[in-house]
């Protein structure tokens, strides 16, 4: 079995993607709860978040993370009204 | 929930009755978000508990890089996230050896070109992939290799970084160098990554 027609895209994709200067993913968790608030509330984020959007377009895991803290704040913003 | 964010913090770094309340406030606070959070996935209680209980150690391990640009409880439910889902992703992957995901990580071009798709763009999807073989071969490190091809097929980081004695920031830097030598080379041989995206399906 090899690398699926899926994967390759995947990686181009990455590749094309890639910037000189990213965030990693520990920097990525210290700003993304600021992000997911500002993302939910429709506000403009500074430059130092659009390094959170960027590294989310990277990383799997951290956009999975992102996704779930957003469902969240959504469900409690929806719960207490 | 009426604490700030000042009040949050005063009463964590306290000791005695107003640091076990806010404790205690923070842990069903949590409990409840994670719960949320975690409900497209199949965890129980125990799961959920044990979750909370680890990253109430890593807050109050971590107050001082809570910069109040968020909600606390924003920050701390960022931080019981990646705690739950890195467990989740543990457990899946556990029993699963990096040799084993990396038996599965090779490419041919010919198999991977669309033969639906037009002559000239076959040919130019070939060349492209042929080139992207040669930069993974030749300008990658082996560790750079191992963990790019891991990553792409699914294994988690921290899996991946556990296998390499690394750890999840490191790999992310790993990754990162592969990712800039392969666009490098790709632009070096005419390849302009935007012009490379475009052409992907989205």
């Amino acid at each position: 079995m090899t690398l699926s027609k899926k994967e390759i895209d995947s990686l181009l994709r990455l590749v094309g993607l890639t910037r000189e200067s990213e965030l990693n993913c520990e920097q990525c968790l210290a700003l993304v709860s600021e992000f997911a608030e500002r993302q939910l509330a429709g506000k403009s984020v500074s430059e130092s978040l659009q390094h959170v959007e960027h590294h989310l377009s990277i990383c799997e895991e951290c956009r999975e993370e992102y996704e779930a803290l957003r469902r969240t704040l959504e469900a409690v913003e929806e719960q207490d009204g | 929930m009426s604490r700030d964010n000042d009040r949050w913090l005063t009463d964590l770094r306290e000791d005695g009755e107003a640091r076990e309340a806010a404790l205690s406030e923070l842990r069903t606070a949590l409990l409840r978000n994670l719960r949320q959070a975690l409900s497209r996935y199949s965890v129980d209680d125990a799961f959920l508990e044990d979750a909370v209980q680890d990253t109430l150690l890593r807050i109050l391990d971590r107050l001082g890089q809570f910069q109040g640009r968020s909600r606390f409880l924003t920050w701390a439910t960022s931080i019981a996230i990646r705690v739950a889902l890195g467990e989740l992703r543990r457990g899946r992957w556990k029993d699963v050896s990096l040799e084993g995901v990396l038996a599965t990580a090779g490419f041919v071009p010919d198999q991977i070109v669309d033969r639906e798709s037009p002559p000239q763009a076959q040919a130019e999807r070939r060349a492209l992939l042929h080139t992207l073989q040669q930069l993974i071969e030749h300008e990658l490190t082996e560790r750079q290799k191992t963990a790019l091809l891991a990553e792409l097929k699914g294994m988690p980081q921290d899996e991946i970084a556990r296998h390499l004695g690394s750890n999840r920031n490191a790999l992310y830097k790993l990754t990162h160098d592969a990712r800039k030598r392969l666009k490098r080379g790709l632009e070096t041989a005419g390849y302009a990554a935007e012009d490379v995206v475009a052409t992907l399906p989205r």
